[in-house]
């Protein structure tokens, strides 16, 4: 207990506490996901897993990109990519909240002497067709992770119900760390050799990102990219579900949800450059949306899903 | 007679749910008890953020016995009948009873329902409650399928008898067997705990740092807070929904005021309240003697070794730097503000105002040139209404707007007088959205009101060219509430103006931004008509509703409405108002129905001999004293109530006319209006339409019921 209570002394050794931590509560500790994602929620070890009947239970970081978000590094808490590090168990498991505030205790965190609180935050994605109830987890005020219990994903209800747990990285690291610049936190540790802020690994790529999403990411190839993005996943479910070559039926639900995912990036671009206008937003949220439902849709008729041959 | 304890223990409710929640669980439970027989003597319910309580005293412990007759079939009638009463009640031959009737014997029933234990009762009728509890928004977990508002984990539901011993109800929801254990608090002192009534209950708590009773957690909150503002010289804002919502979030309060950094001191007040409360649920502390808000109250939900250094000093940091943000928005406006706003209003032009009638910045153009049309008649200086009316949008695209949307207004003033602007244009920029709901100020600065008027008529013509208007329950753009508005605004403020030439401009502008390109003039104009015509029908709608909570019946607005000049709502209001008070009165009451009896009989007279009686009642083919007297008294009415409809002015109207009612009355008494003589019938008639004409010409009478 008391190394585990001991204070991290890096970004990177919450994300190892965490991880450890989790994955002694049972969690398969997976890797991030391999494509360009605004959020942990859309890796589809969270997307797709929450749905059907079969037990789940994973843990991940996920970095995320968001944007808008820019600040060419020079922000101290705003960055358009970052890190989300998202716990996701179903069923839920009904000391879910307490596994939770264990967490908190891993990464130092001394719960006797800070006010831990369960604020009502009902989380909705309008883009994969998904919504929960739960709260934002507030640490002496602030805002360190977000809880939720899923009721609907891609349009389909959650049976059993999955509990999602985000936790924005880089604040709470900043929190536990005790620095007002998350540039300046240490990524690694202070001490080692070669010591670096999270700065040191970040800024210069904030910048090129910034200026790249604002002003000069060409704006009719994302637009060509999120059509055949859009085209693509269409395709994909298309097909019918025996494979003509192997004899076996193979519903190829990630494959099209792959493609989901990057239309729902390229509209963040798009976003971020200033090229959609407030009503066609709601459109191409839309559209995203409907594609996000077909791949719920696919994944139902997956093993992993919960099918089975009749 | 024993006490019912009640205990649903679960994860965090949310602080807006808490009151009615602990409501509904009182008003269902008891309601489903004495549904079922069971009285009581008294209850009480409480929330928290983890529980609902509800404490019952003095439930009967079984429910009465209850016996019900019930009549069946005659003695000579079918086997089958018969036996199928017999089903139906559930008793044997035996019990049967025959009774003689008139049309012969009758067999009779008596159905005995035993009572039954409160614990029964108790359990089926929680159950239920628990099942359709009328959450605003509930949930699944886990594998079940049962609904709450978070996680339940616990029922507690115990009945206390009169020596002390305590009962589980035995039941079972969904997996969650009732018992006689809840939990303290969570971090302060965790784990199970027994109780055995609600007393013990309470205590128990406390002493595990629950406070049960959420008013006196707000009480204590409230006391804490005024008491360490005072010892520093200072004062908490008060802020009623702010208290009820931190008393919902935690259990065991602890007040810690913790000063604002210095550097932030200089942005407005209200940029400091809102911040600190929307994202941080702060409470605001003055210094009374430099008006400033210098410190911040928190409500933590535990007391600490520390006495909540630490608590306090991470909710500090997380304030700066939600104000560092706040003073980086408000530097920045403050830039674009003494620049002039220019890059704002641009920045208009990219923004929808709605996809069917253009950008924001054309709106404001339309509300420009409205609110420069309205200006005379509301006494406003119309370059001032102008120039107002096109800063009033001006601070939408600010930053701080972006962030906080509730200083949407307020922030326009600041800017305004940033940008040296007069002062009655920054007022206008705050005031225009006013009034928003029906207790609301009204704006009476003669510029505010310009805007204000132009702002609203401009949304409700530029949706009705596009035919959005309300339906039913759907007012997405709260047209209703913009009418409301606008009568407030003109009634209050005693603007006597027709509002038809008003409704004429801007919808010509809203037609004209809703089919930029439509050709045929002449059926635009026709449409416009129509279009205005259908929005004074919505206004007099609005109208009824405003004035029926001022106690004016629909039926006399309908009479109102009627009269020429119904598009000036001042005077609508003024007539209708001085006929509703008339008619409160023995004297308009009887006048009705005089008119009435006038006016049917005239209109009698006139269908059957196909001839408008209107002109000519001469007092020499008078036969009665009545009638003469009649003759006298309108001779002498007439014309003060001709008079005082001049001038509008309608009380004095009213009064004169209570002066006929006594001849009205007796002329009715007295007088046979059909008789056989034509000469001196059509003599009558033609005296009855003096009654109606003048009656008419104060409002339509024909249209009051009763």
């Amino acid at each position: 207990m008391s190394d585990q209570a001991s204070k991290p002394r890096s970004f990177q050794e919450i994300i190892l506490r965490l991880q450890a931590y989790w994955a002694e509560q049972g969690c398969a500790v997976m890797q991030p996901y391999d494509m360009e994602v605004g959020a942990g929620t859309f890796h589809p070890a969270t997307t797709l897993r929450s749905l059907g009947s079969r037990p789940w239970a994973a843990a991940y970081v996920q970095p995320s990109r968001r944007p808008t978000d820019g600040r060419y590094g020079d922000s101290p808490n705003r960055w358009q990519h970052y890190y989300q590090f998202q716990v996701i168990i179903k069923p839920s498991p009904p000391d879910l909240q307490a596994l939770y505030l264990g967490s908190l205790e891993a990464i130092g965190i001394d719960m006797a002497l800070h006010d831990i609180r369960f604020v009502e935050d009902d989380w909705e994605s309008p883009t994969l067709g998904a919504w929960g109830l739960g709260w934002e987890v507030w640490c002496d005020g602030m805002e360190v992770s977000q809880f939720t219990y899923f009721q609907q994903v891609g349009g389909h209800d959650c049976a059993p119900v999955s509990g999602e747990l985000t936790y924005g990285l880089e604040r709470l690291a900043m929190y536990v760390l005790g620095y007002d610049d998350g540039n300046a936190m240490p990524f690694n540790a202070p001490d080692a050799p070669i010591p670096l802020t999270y700065g040191d690994v970040f800024r210069e790529a904030e910048a090129q990102y910034a200026r790249w999403n604002f002003d000069v990411a060409d704006t009719d190839i994302l637009l060509q990219h999120f059509i055949d993005a859009e085209a693509e996943c269409a395709r994909i479910l298309e097909q019918p579900a025996d494979d003509p070559k192997t004899g076996r039926r193979i519903v190829m639900a990630q494959p099209a949800y792959d493609q989901c995912i990057k239309a729902s990036h390229i509209f963040n671009l798009l976003d971020a450059r200033g090229v959609i206008s407030v009503t066609e937003r709601q459109a191409y949220i839309g559209r995203v949306r409907t594609l996000a439902k077909a791949c719920a849709d696919a994944f139902v008729q997956t093993q992993a899903g919960g099918w089975e041959a009749a | 007679m024993p006490d019912l304890l009640i205990e649903l223990f679960s994860e965090e409710i949310p602080a807006r749910m808490q009151a009615r929640a602990a409501d509904d669980l009182r008003v269902r439970m008891t309601d489903g008890l004495v549904e079922a027989g069971l009285t009581y003597a008294g209850a009480a319910a409480f929330a928290t953020p983890r529980r609902l309580t509800l404490t019952v005293q003095g439930l009967l412990a079984e429910s009465p016995t209850v016996r019900e007759e019930r009549k069946g079939p005659r003695a000579d009638a079918p086997e089958k009948a018969i036996e199928g009463f017999l089903r139906g009640a559930g008793v044997s031959r035996d019990d049967l009873e025959l009774r003689d009737e008139k049309k012969g014997q009758v067999y009779y029933a008596t159905i005995t329902k035993p009572g039954r234990g409160a614990e029964a009762i108790v359990a089926e009728v929680l159950e239920s409650v628990i099942r359709n509890f009328p959450w605003p928004k509930s949930m699944r977990w886990g594998a079940g399928s049962l609904r709450w508002v978070r996680p339940l984990h616990r029922i507690l539901c115990i009945l206390t008898d009169d020596a002390g011993e305590a009962t589980v109800v035995p039941m079972d929801v969904d997996g969650i067997k009732a018992g006689n254990v809840t939990e303290g608090h969570r971090f302060m002192a965790p784990g199970a705990l027994k109780v055995s009534s609600f007393d013990h209950y309470s205590t128990a708590l406390r002493g595990h740092f629950v406070m049960l009773d959420a008013a006196e957690r707000a009480e204590a909150i409230w006391q804490d807070a005024t008491n360490q503002a005072f010892a520093a010289g200072m004062e908490v804002v008060e802020d009623r929904s702010l208290l009820a919502e931190v008393a919902g979030l935690v259990e065991w309060p602890v007040v810690l005021m913790g000063a604002i950094d210095a550097q932030f001191l200089d942005l407005p007040p209200e940029v400091l309240q809102t911040s600190m409360k929307e994202h941080q649920k702060f409470f605001s502390v003055r210094n009374p003697k430099t008006g400033r808000i210098e410190r911040f109250i928190t409500v933590a939900n535990r007391e600490t070794a520390d006495q909540g250094a630490t608590i306090l000093a991470g909710n500090a940091r997380v304030l700066s730097a939600r104000l560092a943000d706040g003073a980086f928005f408000w530097q920045n406006d403050l830039r674009e503000a003494k620049a002039g706003g220019a890059a704002w209003l641009k920045s208009l032009e990219a923004v929808t105002f709605h996809n069917k009638l253009g950008s924001q910045a054309e709106r404001v153009e339309r509300i420009a040139a409205l609110a420069r049309e309205i200006a005379p008649a509301v006494g406003a200086d119309a370059d001032l209404a102008e120039q107002a009316a096109r800063w009033a949008k001006a601070d939408l695209p600010s930053e701080m707007v972006y962030e906080f949307p509730e200083l949407q207004g307020l922030m326009g003033r600041y800017y305004a007088e940033a940008a040296g602007m007069p002062a009655e244009v920054g007022a206008a920029a705050e005031e225009h959205y006013s009034p928003l709901g029906p207790s609301d100020d009204v704006p009476t600065a003669p510029v505010s009101v310009a805007v204000a008027l132009a702002d609203k008529l401009d949304l409700l013509t530029g949706f009705w060219a596009i035919d959005e208007k309300p339906t039913g329950s759907k007012d997405p753009f709260a047209l209703r509430r913009a009418a409301l508005g606008v009568i407030r605004l003109v009634v209050e403020n005693k603007i006597a103006s027709s509002m038809l030439p008003m409704f004429d401009n801007a919808m010509r502008r809203a037609m004209a931004a809703a089919s930029p390109d439509r050709g045929d003039l002449n059926l635009k104009e026709l449409d416009d008509r129509v279009a205005i015509v259908n929005l004074l029908t919505f206004f007099h709608d609005r109208l009824k509703v405003y004035l029926k909570d001022q106690g004016v019946r629909h039926d006399i607005i309908d009479a109102c409405v009627a009269m020429p000049g119904n598009d000036d709502l001042a005077l609508l209001v003024k007539r209708a108002t001085a006929l509703s008070d008339f008619l409160k009165t023995d004297d308009g009451e009887n006048l009705l129905q005089g008119f009435k009896r006038a006016n049917n009989i005239l209109s009698q007279a006139e269908e059957k001999d196909g001839v408008e009686y209107s002109y000519g009642a001469d007092v020499k083919f008078a036969e009665t004293d009545e009638e003469r007297a009649l003759f006298t008294a309108l001779d002498q009415g007439e014309p003060a109530i001709k008079a005082a409809l001049e001038t509008e002015d309608f009380a004095a109207a009213m009064t004169a006319m209570a002066a006929l009612r006594a001849p009205i009355d007796a002329f009715f008494n007295a007088v046979q209006v059909n008789t056989d003589s034509q000469i001196v019938r059509r003599n009558r008639l033609n005296l009855l339409s003096r009654i109606r004409t003048i009656c008419l010409e104060a409002a339509d009478l024909t249209r009051i019921e009763g």
